[in-house]
């Protein structure tokens, strides 16, 4: 099949749903295959509610034999596969395909080994994030990446979404915390990727299939680098008047020399709102307030904290306090860690974004948003990972109103639009699955999205595995192009159009 | 005249698709300076040098913009003039290029503690194999939209693309460094190492040879003091330390340019025990990265470092008819075979770069 063919029609043969529980059955055991509308129903989308499909099977292989047996099933029948790690994904990755597969990684959770000397850990793809560093505490190690799921999401999921975390601006995303994949093709095929060793013969393709959200084969296990467990850490935090100037700070630090653990930005809305919920201590004056954190030996971190301090009062801060102790930075933190569950408080339903773009834009990016909330008619909390230029604005929204639904998600592909236009990308870390199909369409030219689909069949020639997702079809730009238009006479109606 | 910079990469595009209408290779060259690894190169000259100079460097966004055929000098003076650096420390082998250092993807002594060229690739123009300029990544540290093309290029030698312009990040130069020596057998320097890097130190290199050890922290002043106290040895004079490191990261110390036999360069799981093979052992990267000089045969290298997990490159003096890649095989030569082919159709960039039909 060409790429464009591909592209142009994703119609799969209707697949008997009872031929295919029997040839599944055969190869799993009877608790791990399910097929009745009700015990499916829990699969039917993953964090992202709002889009939802019933897939025709779900299954729960329990180890790599298993899903090989599944792929190769589901390859002879051309049955699309779908696979899950908790389900906790924010762009619809692991929605189900209506006439496909839903595959739960969940089963293999197994840490394979913590080699304590190497610094690593192999563990099955559906180990939770959380449970490897737990594992590798006793030897002073953890795993770095640290995503506010990080009590549920597993490592299989988080290889599939290149996740980061709060701390990734010093240590890394997930790429750069992996140092092999284990996977099958669709064909069954055992692929290996990268090594244990710090480079592996031909291309890179680790660094291809990390952030590839399940299209490009199935990740049977993992090799984790693991890091020393910082001796301290102290987390300082400061409020703005404006949140222009809390981003002239953000620039400041670096350019001061310093890459703190972690930097983070809260606007005045969602500091109230998270305040209110957790009540974490944050000042609720201040336009914008900024977390710091500076993590390592106890020297480092005096000097860097001190450092952090005079450049956040030379940008401008009032009020700057420094954590005492460790309880009091757990409670720094906890506030931001509670924007989302705070955002799902004030309204019926909320709806994250996900863009980056360069950091000295922050404040510009602000503004705009603002303006286009007055638009829009809704209300939205600004939670970035400042230190990266990721920005999380959370949208409210009540999807039981008549057309509040549509505006919330034109208000959210306004922004991963506007992310794009100021030299940033529409997703930093949650990926594109089905939520930002449009706005892929914004970021890449038809040229550079037909060379995505040609490493697909690369690895996937039938293009089974998680069709439909993170490319968008001719047909599906070609619609956003006349939408965008639309979109953009709303915007500004007194302006002639070419 | 010279074309201008700017003005090249469009012809570039009429070129390869001239190329590939008539069947023809284009051998990518930027310094030329790493031409002695990898197989002898065919097709018509395609010299990137013209296209040269940085396009965009704001030291507080930790991002340089740079034309591919920019000297990697004129890259690292500049960052050096604003305190900051190339964290992955690619070697400075003489006329060396941008595009060159990512294309042969390339890290040096600071690897284990700051990753990879590929770790701090942002994003890539470059042309594939029908003549499109393509745009991937960005200047942003998060980007996880569409697949990661542009670390794909890091290290794909311009099999898949002629790379026309990168992203990088940058970090800022530790305040310090200090550079501690001391006597160590092979294996006790392995461990030693592996010992050290699980603990929070500042250690961002180490290597190891002839029964000396050097060890480099860098950081603050109070930090490199207490880290001295767990690491041991014997401060080196600031300036013998940093020449040793470039004639590390560059191979001019004298093992890397002595002898007629082939140099390995070998790249096994760091706390591998000491690979007994006959010849003589550098070692870097807490032990991930190890250099034999040997003259026994390739295949005997080969086989005891895959049976160790690792792969192994003949570097300098490669016999006749010896690899200088590690060979692929299976399903993973089936697919890197397919991967060449979505990027670059005809078979236009630099066929056999990495060995055989690759
Ligand atoms: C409250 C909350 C906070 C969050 N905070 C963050 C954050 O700070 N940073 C961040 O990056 N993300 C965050 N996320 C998003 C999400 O947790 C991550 O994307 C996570 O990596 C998803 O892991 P999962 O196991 O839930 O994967 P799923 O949601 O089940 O799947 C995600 C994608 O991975 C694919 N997949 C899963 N397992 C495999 C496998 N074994 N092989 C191949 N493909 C597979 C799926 O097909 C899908 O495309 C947050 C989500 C929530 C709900």
């Amino acid at each position: 099949m060409s790429p464009d063919s591909l592209r142009a029609s994703r119609e799969f043969a209707a697949v008997d749903r009872r031929l295919l529980a029997q040839r599944l059955r055969r190869a799993l055991p009877a608790d791990a295959v399910l097929v009745d509308d009700e015990s499916v129903r829990p699969y039917e989308c993953d964090g992202l509610a709002t889009y939802r499909r019933v897939p025709l099977a779900v299954v729960l292989p329990q180890d790599e034999a298993q899903v090989q047996a599944v792929l190769r099933i589901c390859a002879e029948l051309g049955v699309p596969v779908v696979a899950r790690g908790a389900g906790t994904g924010l762009s619809g990755g692991a929605m189900p395909h209506a006439q496909g597969v839903l595959m739960s990684l969940a089963r293999l959770n197994r840490i394979v080994r913590v080699d304590p000397l190497a610094r690593i850990a192999v563990v099955q793809p559906g180990v939770r994030n959380l449970s490897i560093s737990e594992a590798a505490k006793p030897h002073g190690l953890y795993y770095a990446p640290d995503p506010s799921s990080q009590i549920a999401c597993t490592i299989g999921g988080n290889v599939a979404e290149n996740a980061g975390g709060v701390h990734c601006l010093k240590y890394g995303l997930t790429l750069h915390n992996v140092m092999r994949v284990r996977a099958l093709s669709i064909d069954g095929e055992v692929l290996e990727f990268g090594s244990e060793a710090l480079d592996s013969a031909g291309l890179d393709l680790l660094a291809l299939v990390i952030g590839s959200e399940g299209m490009l084969a199935v990740v049977t296990e993992v090799t984790v680098r693991l890091l020393p467990l910082p001796q301290v850490a102290r987390c300082v935090l400061a409020s703005f008047a404006s949140v222009v100037r809390a981003g002239e700070a953000v620039a400041g630090v670096i350019s001061a020399g310093i890459i703190p653990a972690g930097m983070e930005m809260m606007d005045k809305a969602a500091t109230a709102a998270v305040e209110e919920f957790v009540h974490a201590g944050y000042p609720l004056d201040a336009e914008a307030i900024l977390l710091v954190e500076s993590d390592g030996t106890p020297e480092v971190v005096e000097d860097e904290i001190a450092l952090i301090r005079q450049v956040l009062q030379a940008h401008g801060a009032h009020d700057i306090r420094v954590s005492r102790d460790e309880a009091e930075r757990l409670r720094f933190w906890a506030g931001r860690k509670a924007a989302f569950p705070a955002a799902g408080r004030l309204a019926a339903d909320y709806y994250c974004m996900d863009g980056t773009i360069p950091r000295k834009r922050l404040g510009e990016m602000l503004e705009s948003i603002a303006a286009m909330a007055q638009r829009y008619g809704l209300r939205c909390l600004n939670v970035f990972h400042a230190g990266d230029g990721n920005l999380h604005p959370l949208i409210l929204f009540d999807a039981g109103q008549p057309g509040e639904q549509e505006r919330a998600e034109e208000f959210g592909e306004a922004i991963l639009r506007h992310s794009v236009e100021l030299g940033g990308t529409v997703s930093g870390e949650h990926g594109v699955g089905v939520e930002k199909l449009g706005a892929m369409c914004a970021q890449f030219t038809e040229a550079e999205l037909e060379s995505f689909f040609r490493v697909k069949l690369a690895f996937d020639g039938q293009g089974l595995l998680n069709p439909g997702k993170a490319i968008p079809t001719l047909n599906r730009c070609a619609e956003y192009g006349k939408q965008h238009v639309r979109g953009d006479v709303t915007t500004h109606p007194g302006l002639p159009r070419f | 005249m010279a074309p201008l910079p700017e003005t090249l990469p469009r012809r570039w595009c009429e070129q390869v698709r001239e190329a590939a209408a008539n069947g023809r290779a284009l051998r990518i060259v930027g310094g030329g300076s790493k031409s002695f690894l990898g197989d002898v190169l065919q097709g018509d000259l395609l010299d990137t040098r013209g296209h040269s100079g940085v396009v965009d460097y704001d030291p507080a966004e930790l991002v340089i913009s740079v034309r591919a055929g920019t000297p990697l000098h004129d890259v690292t003076d500049l960052l050096d003039a604003h305190g900051q650096m190339l964290a992955f420390e690619p070697p400075a082998f003489a006329g060396a290029t941008i595009g060159g250092m990512v294309a042969s993807g390339l890290s040096g002594p600071r690897r284990v503690q700051a990753g990879a060229v590929r770790d701090h690739l942002l994003g890539v123009s470059l042309i594939d194999g029908q003549g499109q300029l393509l745009r991937f990544g960005g200047r942003v540290m998060k980007n996880v939209a569409g697949f990661d093309v542009s670390r794909l290029m890091a290290g794909a030698w311009g099999t898949l693309g002629l790379i026309t312009e990168v992203s990088l990040r940058t970090l800022p130069r530790p305040p310090q460094e200090l550079t501690l020596r001391l006597e160590l057998d092979e294996a006790g320097a392995i461990d030693r190492f592996n010992r050290l890097a699980g603990q929070p130190l500042p250690l961002s290199a180490t290597a190891w040879h002839a029964g000396l050890a050097h060890l480099r922290l860098s950081g603050t002043e109070a930090s490199l003091r207490a880290a001295r106290a767990t690491t041991g040895g014997e401060p080196v004079g600031d300036v013998e330390a940093s020449a040793y490191w470039q004639a590390l990261r560059d191979q001019r110390l004298p093992f890397f340019t002595y002898g007629q036999h082939a140099l390995w360069r070998l790249s096994v799981p760091g706390t591998t025990a000491p690979v007994e093979l006959p010849g003589e052992m550098l070692m870097e990267w807490h032990g991930g990265l190890r250099w034999l000089r040997s003259e026994i045969p390739a295949t005997a290298v080969r086989t005891a470092v895959a049976d160790r997990g690792g792969h192994a490159q003949c570097w300098y003096n490669r016999a006749p008819g010896v690899a200088g890649f590690e060979p692929l095989q299976g399903p993973m030569a089936a697919l890197h075979r397919r991967l060449r082919r979505a990027f670059d159709p005809q078979g236009v960039f630099n066929p056999g770069r990495m060995g055989g039909e690759f």
